[in-house]
């Protein structure tokens, strides 16, 4: 199983990413300004200040060159992880719905918080089980996700949000306290909070680590099968 | 800045030229020096870039130490760590532009010591702020410089993806005018790719990375730091520099791309006096000369002058002088990483620093004037005949409770719980950190052989203000304490000086004494000097700072796993205090909100005893035998015993040794630690972790909820 | 030519920049203040500006959370 990770100019949280899959299988970093994903089973887009969060949080990034590589891959099914900056350019792309905005505080913020497993089918949460708690970190400035009501009935409805704050633990006033959606064909997921920094219990939790395990699970079951 | 009617005469002062300066400098040249000269010379002998008033002074610092690889001098110092590997740090200030814009002042100040860490050719893995303001509760203007600057720090170190792991944050009134703002750095290289800043090879070429040159900073850092802040420094702003951290990601990295592939001969980042400083203290170092083209700089203004282009500070710039067969190679690394690269000048044999701009000469100086030349100044310390501080405002009237006095301690403004500042910073990107800020008293980051470095700054500015030499000492033992509390041995110190006028006997006196005792204690616990900074010139019409020799230590254990926490772990540990401990109420905590002034003599320090005590907690946590230990600081036991029921969320009961002052501090030299009884042997035993309360006997008993409400409710009002 | 493209958070979207201003001018003396917004402005020299609203639609806003208006 091969990770793919996209470096941006800017990304910060590339190589904690490349580290955290390595734990799980084999992990590369992907040039932005190639359009080569390496025979990656699943692609990762690191958190990070891509292009100086410049205009929009991944405004800029979304155009780069390799994501139009990115964009086929996931129409195809590939599996494609969003994390932080990564969710924020994928939702720029169109690959999720809903857009992140200021947090609510206008503040950059650093946390350790709780999430709640909603959904625990699917290549991201299928190690996890339903009302499950991780803790994760979070730090960012932009994560308040939003998406107009109806869009949100339809996630809820959908079973698209797989990943939820929770109560009393919601860092940046995310509607619905939603942590992290995938697209609807369950093949993209993006959340702001970052799994890579909860892969060892030396460095805080080890949490995030069943995100990476049920990719790989997934990957062996459906593709390397 | 020039005008056609005022002589060169006039103009030098205008520049912050004395009259002996000057006249040195034609005695020098031989002649009168032209416009560009005269501006590059008026800030090589500037305050900020000649240390005319310390040089002498910091020879007194020891700096040989088994594991240094570099000491002062070079952009950082640099300590051999092990497995290959070695660290490199430094501290920096950047306190009157954050005085002016503390947004951009304190992101700036980040920046740029970030780059002195990678000019040596070491990725950054970490910074830490040491900052002072006025009170919050009365300063509306102390309030806004602090949300500022920490905005700022955050806006820099989290865009760049280096972590914020610690710091300190003091507020006293002797800070209203003149806030403090020192970052420091660290950073991890492999031995191969430390470089040095030297330019060698005549015929090599010099080469610009990075931003473009504006107009920033001119007549700024290093002319401000060199004059007292008076009115009209609205009039400053103009020239302030914008940090831009995307940059400064692509030149980190880039940059050490260049040196993985040894394309360089050496490197040197761009800082206070940009392109005349960086460039021919790199001459000077080689013992060459140099010839730069200021025509071919790439300008984000058009039309600037030739002076303005040699002193202008843009950040996010490097100078790296390379081989000329090599030079294709670099500029395709750059290109990569969309760094502009421009060749402006190549390395000459002799001693001449030559600018031209076009084809024609604008300045041509020896080398030796613009850094060897520079005049040193004796100080004249005399004590000083009266206080020179006032009493903060009482908060306490000394008929509270111990529990009522312990409670407005731990929710006074210098020891309330950062966590609203930490909170936004990213403190650990990188995935480095083992010990986040307020888990331990020194932060602690894993290298890859599974050890681990410790990093802890700190200074007490109202303890060194009544006490300079014994303070200062007070600050080098802190830091060592600091470190042993998780586990490590200091390996060096980096230090930022922060200090009023110099050429006031009395300020002279504090720096004197000051330097005195970090030399005094660095000597007695073997730590050296690898490299520093110095701040001058902070003082008002009200007068000065407190002195505030900042000290930032670094130090290794050898397991990561084993690293130090400060909290009580487990209920039923016993707990002891542990090292020679003579508190005193002078300068403490107390005494400030009771009223008093800073003054009277710091309790006296024996070194043997503090050294062992060091020693032994760091051998003791390595083992295991200690489940956690903290260092005394301020507010003294009782907060410490606080501070140790909140980080582990469990209460304790004590019972303290007879007469001991559960407030008086003697800092740097005693810890409450805990773990199993037999483990502690042979310390004293004064209490056991258990229950949800701390109740010191005959003191004091107080739920752990309410010390947390109390120290956390401390600061989130002002931030 | 040179043209401006004003940008502002979609009406209905929590704005908490502009909340904060709006909180911070009566402290400073100002009365009468409400209804505060926040957004951007982009300028830029174009060539041909038929191809601004679809710049904007593509890469100067997130139609999601922005509407703009473009001024010459």
């Amino acid at each position: 199983m091969k990770f793919g990770i996209v470096r941006f100019p800017g990304s910060c949280d590339d190589i904690d990413a490349l580290q955290a899959a390595s734990r799980v299988g084999e992990a590369v970093l992907l040039w932005h300004a190639d359009h080569d994903l390496q025979g990656a089973d699943a692609i990762i887009v690191p958190g990070g200040f891509s292009y100086g969060d410049y205009l929009r949080a991944g405004a800029i990034a979304r155009f780069a060159p390799v994501m139009s590589e990115v964009e086929e891959f996931a129409r195809e099914g590939g599996l494609v992880l969003g994390i932080c900056n990564g969710f924020q350019v994928l939702c720029e792309a169109g690959l999720l719905p809903g857009a992140l905005l200021p947090n609510v505080s206008l503040k950059f913020i650093f946390r350790q918080v709780e999430l709640e497993v909603v959904r625990s089918v699917g290549p991201f949460t299928g190690g996890c089980e339903v009302g499950e708690r991780l803790s994760i970190p979070v730090k960012h400035t932009t994560g308040r996700y939003y998406a107009p009501d109806r869009v949100l009935d339809r996630l809820q409805a959908t079973g698209q949000v797989l990943l939820r704050y929770a109560v009393g633990h919601n860092p940046n006033g995310s509607l619905r306290d939603i942590a992290g959606v995938c697209n609807e064909a369950r093949n993209v997921f993006g959340l702001m909070p970052h799994p890579e920094h909860a892969v060892d219990s030396l460095t805080g939790s080890a949490d995030g680590l069943r995100i990476f395990e049920s990719m790989r699970s997934h990957v062996e079951q459906h593709v390397l099968a | 800045m020039s005008s056609s009617t005022s002589s060169l005469e006039e103009r030098h002062r205008q520049l912050g030229l004395t009259d002996g300066e000057y006249a040195r400098i034609l005695e020098r040249l031989g002649r009168p020096p032209g416009d560009v000269e005269l501006a590059m010379l008026s800030l090589m002998w500037s305050e900020h870039c000649g240390y005319k008033h310390s040089r002498r002074l910091l020879r007194r610092l020891p700096k040989d130490g088994a594991h240094v690889l570099m000491g002062p001098g070079e952009n950082a110092g640099v300590v051999d760590v092990g497995s290959g590997l070695a660290v490199a740090f430094k501290v920096e200030s950047h306190n009157h532009p954050s005085a002016v814009e503390p947004f951009q002042g304190a992101a700036t100040g980040v920046g740029g010591i970030l780059r002195d860490v990678f000019a040596v050719g070491a990725r950054p893995i970490a910074v830490l702020d040491s900052l002072r303001f006025g009170e919050p509760s009365v300063s509306e203007r102390s309030r806004y410089l602090l949300d500022q600057a920490v905005a700022g720090i955050g806006h820099y170190g989290n865009s760049i993806g280096v972590p914020t792991v610690g710091g300190e944050i003091y507020f006293e009134g002797s800070y209203e005018q003149n806030c403090l703002v020192n970052a420091m750095c660290l950073g991890l290289a492999p031995h191969a790719r430390l470089i040095r800043s030297a330019a060698a090879g005549p015929g090599n070429v010099v080469v610009l990375l990075g931003a473009l040159t504006g107009r920033d900073g001119i007549g700024g850092a290093s002319v401000l730091a060199s004059a007292e802040l008076g009115e009209g420094d609205e009039a400053k702003r103009p020239s302030v520099q914008i940090g831009d951290p995307f940059t400064e990601k692509k030149l980190l990295e880039c940059c050490l791309e260049l040196l993985d592939r040894e394309l360089l001969a050496s490197l040197q980042d761009l800082g206070a006096a940009g392109l005349t400083s960086a460039a021919s203290e790199m001459a000077s170092k080689g013992g060459v000369g140099l010839r730069l083209d200021v025509g071919r700089v790439p300008l984000r203004e058009p039309g600037m002058e030739p002076f303005e282009i040699m002193v202008s500070e843009s950040q996010e710039r490097m100078l790296c002088v390379v081989e000329p067969e090599r030079v294709a190679d670099v500029l395709g690394v750059c290109e990569r990483w969309e760094i502009l690269a421009t060749p402006i000048g190549c390395v000459a044999e002799g001693d001449s620093f030559q600018v031209l701009d076009g084809g024609v000469v604008v300045a041509d100086l020896p080398v030796s004037v613009l850094v060897d030349d520079c005049p040193l100044y004796n100080l004249s310390p005399t004590p000083p005949a009266a206080p020179l501080y006032d009493a903060a405002d009482a908060v306490l009237t000394g008929d509270e409770s111990p529990a009522q006095t312990l409670l407005a301690l731990l929710r006074s403004p210098n020891l309330a719980s950062r966590l609203p500042v930490f909170e936004q910073y990213d403190p650990i990107v990188q995935s480095r950190t083992i010990r986040r800020p307020d888990e331990a008293d020194a932060a602690v980051l894993m290298l890859p052989d599974s050890s681990a470095i410790a990093v802890s700054i700190d200074c007490n500015g109202r303890r060194v203000a009544c006490d300079p030499r014994r303070g200062a000492m007070e600050a080098v033992y802190e830091c060592s304490a600091n470190l042993a509390c998780v586990g490590a041995e200091p390996l060096g110190l980096t230090n930022c000086l922060n200090f009023g006028n110099p050429e006031k006997p009395h300020v002279a006196w504090q720096l004197v004494e000051a330097v005195e005792g970090l030399a005094l204690a660095c000597e007695q616990l073997g730590v050296p000097v690898v490299g520093g900074n110095v701040s001058l010139y902070n003082e008002a019409p009200t007068g000065p700072i407190f002195p505030t020799p900042v000290v930032g230590m670094v130090g290794k254990l050898p397991s990561a796993a084993r690293a130090g926490r400060l909290g009580f772990v487990a209920e039923g540990d016993a707990i002891a205090l542990v090292g020679p401990f003579e508190p005193s109420a002078v300068g403490s905590e107390l005494s400030k909100l009771l009223g008093r002034p800073p003054a009277g003599e710091l309790p006296a320090a024996d070194a043997g005893r503090i050294r062992v005590a060091h020693q032994t907690v760091r051998a003791r946590v390595r083992s295991g035998a200690f489940h956690s230990a903290h260092d005394v600081a301020e507010g003294g036991v009782a907060v410490a015993l606080a501070e140790c029921c909140v980080g582990g969320g469990l209460g304790a009961s004590v019972r303290l040794p007879n007469g001991l002052d559960p407030f008086g501090e003697a800092p740097g030299r005693a810890f409450i630690v805990s773990g199993r009884r037999e483990a502690l042997a042979p310390f004293v035993v004064i209490g056991e972790v258990g229950g949800d309360a701390l109740a010191i006997e005959g003191l004091l008993e107080l739920p752990v909820s309410e010390l947390r409400d109390a120290r956390e409710g401390g600061l989130r009002e002002w931030v | 030519m040179r043209a401006r493209v004003l940008v502002r958070p979609k009406a209905g979207i929590l704005d908490p920049q502009g909340q904060a201003v709006e909180r911070a001018l009566p402290a400073l003396g100002f009365d009468g203040v409400s209804n505060v917004h926040v957004g951007r402005l982009i300028e830029l020299d174009v060539d041909d500006p038929e191809r601004l609203p679809e710049m904007c639609e593509r890469l100067l806003t997130n139609p999601l959370i922005e509407d703009y208006e473009i001024e010459r």
